[in-house]
């Protein structure tokens, strides 16, 4: 491979504290990068970023070519193309935006192109409205592309920089989506810690492709039909890639560790040591429930939380084995999405899925919280931890697939 | 000052509440606080009532949701109080400041039994004596600075000095103005909290704060 | 990476394929011998055939070789006997000719 061998030879960053919104810091974060090609289309709540993007380079402070186009459907095909061609492509949506974009998504992936998408997460219609919720995300959940979740201001930053090192990575090749909440954190001034430039461009290290079209020489035909005796085989040698991603995940986050101090995994595991009810729960309500695990710590309950990050490759056997490790009595899965089929959310299938398959038998209750901005609090997560109690216990039937807040 | 003081922001669209918000964790995050600053969003316009928030702590801030027990809620915009029920989940121990050039105790009728602490900021009297023009979120931030006692006067005024230096580098003519806002308002409600007349509840709640900040 | 594509067949595991199917060389179609879907096979007469060049650009394959401003016999590799070339002869210089050989 000829990947930059730079990356190898990491040192530490000086952490320089600021105060930014998410969408500042992503923007901040392709700053630094310097991506070679940016097409992008405008839609709430991620349209600052490509307003931002846009003014760093009329400002002279990178030289990304900024490509408009005329919907998303043309900004994922046009980092198709420039990928395809050799450059080092980002983009960013949100919502409808991503929903149109998803003919390319899956082309992108299956093309094995690594492209960068930083989706800030928005419900889907309808009804029309611009929150939060995963809707966007998960609808694209199974369209090839990694997907890696964000708790703040300072998660998206950090899973940012990290994106193109796992893209790239030749074990891999495939297009990664960073995910942070809409307005919740997008628009929410914060405390972080960034990094320096020159750090940050060493860790990601120079875009050097074995193989792209504008390559004088070495022709190359990207995307070419298959009939069904080749089809099969490629979808298996793409999936194959999706689960080397793990491994690379996992070694780009050591890295990213050295240079910055701060340890990422699959997911974070808080306070679930001898605990006996757990919440998986995955972007900004993370925080909010480690909150009230403090406090119900405080009161004596034995309570903890998995924060999951990455949500593809999903890492069910991880996942099973931490619940199982725990010892825990009762899980609550918390999807910010509705699957509409009839038993759970996305999550809320998958999990207990990989419990199955681990064989750890634990009750689960899989509740749908915050969808279209409705608010998430801190009550809210004492509130299902008290009705995972009573459901263990036997006081009270497991519900099936429950609504938080809702009005009945 | 409390181990997390929590502030929500009344106004409406266009008036600058949001900006305020945004200021105040400004501020407070040069003075190595750990802020959070976030408005509400809708699709609201111009007009329409509006909520900001702020968290202001000495640890992280990790909660990602509204604030519904204010420590402290500042309204911008005096009229909402007949629309808005701008003291639900306010702290008694709390207060709020008003931009009215009423007092607070022809204020406090439409405070729908809040027993709190009450300040009132003419913020538009300030604003045109200082400015020439109705900028209210001005003299709103620094009275809510010196009400939740954040940052004390020298930090706040250093500090938005060197903001408006930044923000204001090419008209640093209207920068005295602002700086006289600033203090303008300050010294006011700062007179205002130092009053005797103040309820027993108000007393005892004061009491209890300047203990917590100890 | 690159890989000589010749090697991979209806017979190569997933895990010998290239990624997303990429092809790392120009002109490939050449290595796929469409002549074998031909039922009727076009044949030339020289003696007829005025190098009009007419029938060289219709060819759906370009099954028809052209040097030097002359048209070459057929690639029968490729051609896959649609007949246009005949169609399009204003001098009958080509026929169609029942199976496989010319």
């Amino acid at each position: 491979m000829s990947m930059n061998g730079s990356r190898d030879r990491q040192v530490c960053s000086k952490a320089i504290p600021e105060r930014m919104s998410g969408n500042e810091a992503v923007s901040y974060a392709i700053k630094q990068v310097n991506p070679d090609v940016m097409p992008a289309f405008p839609i709430t709540p991620s349209t600052e970023i490509p307003q931002m993007v846009s003014t760093f380079i009329a400002n002279g402070e990178i030289d990304t070519a900024f490509i408009p186009v005329e919907s998303e459907h043309s900004a994922m095909s046009a980092a198709i193309g420039a990928e395809a061609a050799g450059a080092r492509t980002m983009t960013a949506t949100s919502s409808a935006g991503l929903a149109l974009m998803w003919e390319e998504l899956l082309l992108a992936a299956s093309n094995r192109l690594p492209i960068v998408l930083t989706l800030v997460n928005r419900t889907l219609s309808g009804p029309i409205n611009i929150n939060c919720d995963h809707s966007d995300g998960m609808g694209a959940r199974d369209t090839g592309w990694i997907q890696i979740y964000a708790e703040n201001n300072q998660e998206a930053y950090d899973n940012y920089i990290q994106a193109f090192p796992i893209a790239e990575d030749p074990r891999v090749h495939l297009p990664v989506m960073i995910c942070q909440d809409g307005f919740i954190t997008s628009h929410a001034v914060e405390n972080i810690e960034l990094l320096e430039t020159e750090h940050v461009r060493r860790f990601v290290g120079e875009y050097r492709p074995e193989e792209f079209l504008l390559n004088p020489g070495k022709p190359v035909s990207v995307g070419p039909y298959a009939i069904s005796a080749y089809s099969m085989e490629a979808k298996r040698a793409q999936e194959a890639a999706m689960e080397r991603a793990g491994e690379v995940i996992l070694e780009v986050a050591d890295r990213f560790h050295t240079m910055s101090g701060r340890g990422y995994g699959f997911f974070e595991e808080y306070r679930t040591e001898d605990a006996e009810y757990l919440m998986v729960i995955m972007g900004s309500a993370a925080g909010t429930a480690k909150e009230a695990v403090d406090e119900l710590r405080n009161e004596g309950h034995k309570v903890g939380i998995i924060k999951i990050r990455v949500f593809r490759p999903f890492p069910e056997k991880e996942i099973a084995e931490a619940i199982h490790k725990s010892g825990c009595k009762a899980v609550a899965i918390m999807d910010r999405c509705e699957s509409y089929n009839g038993n759970s959310g996305p999550l809320g299938s998958e999990i207990p899925a990989g419990l199955y398959r681990n064989k750890v038998m634990v009750d689960t209750v899989n509740y749908i919280y915050g969808l279209a901005g409705r608010d998430f609090t801190v009550d809210h997560v004492k509130d299902v931890f008290k009705e995972l109690a009573q459901v263990a216990q036997g006081a009270k039937p497991a519900p099936h697939h429950k609504y938080i807040g809702l009005r009945e | 000052m409390k181990k997390t003081v929590e502030i929500r922001w009344h106004g409406r669209g266009g008036q600058g509440a949001k900006t305020a918000a945004l200021l105040l964790a400004d501020v407070a995050f040069k003075t190595g606080r750990c802020v959070q600053g976030f408005p509400e969003y809708g699709p609201e316009r111009m007009g329409a009532p509006i909520t900001a928030f702020n968290r202001i702590s000495e640890d992280q801030i990790r909660v990602h949701s509204n604030i519904y027990d204010p420590d402290y809620v500042v309204v911008v915009d005096e009229t909402l109080l007949h629309s808005v029920h701008v003291t639900d989940g306010l702290k008694e121990d709390g207060a709020i400041i008003v931009n009215t050039p009423r007092s607070p105790k022809e204020v406090r009728s439409l405070l729908r039994g809040y027993q709190g602490r009450v300040f009132t900021v003419d913020a538009r009297r300030i604003s045109e004596e200082t400015l020439g023009r109705n900028f209210p979120n001005t003299p709103m931030l620094a009275a809510t600075a010196a009400v939740c006692g954040v940052m004390n006067r020298k930090e706040f005024l250093g500090e938005m000095e060197s903001s408006f230096a930044h923000k204001f580098a090419k008209k640093p003519e209207v920068i005295k103005g602002n700086m006289a806002a600033l203090e303008m308002a300050y010294d006011q409600v700062e007179k205002d909290m130092a009053k005797t007349n103040v309820s027993p509840v108000d007393q005892k709640a004061t009491a209890k704060q300047m203990k917590q900040s100890a | 990476m690159r890989t000589d594509i010749t090697y991979i067949n209806e017979r190569s595991p997933y895990t010998d394929l290239t990624e997303g199917l990429q092809l790392y060389a120009g002109g490939t179609s050449r290595l796929f011998k469409t002549g074998e879907w031909r039922t009727n096979t076009p044949v030339l007469d020289q003696d007829k055939c005025r190098q009009c060049l007419l029938c060289a650009p219709v060819c759906p394959d370009s099954s028809i070789p052209v040097q030097g401003g002359r048209r070459l016999d057929f690639d029968y590799d490729h051609c896959k006997g649609c007949g246009i070339c005949a169609k399009v002869c204003p001098f009958g210089a080509i026929t169609m000719k029942e199976g496989i050989e010319a």
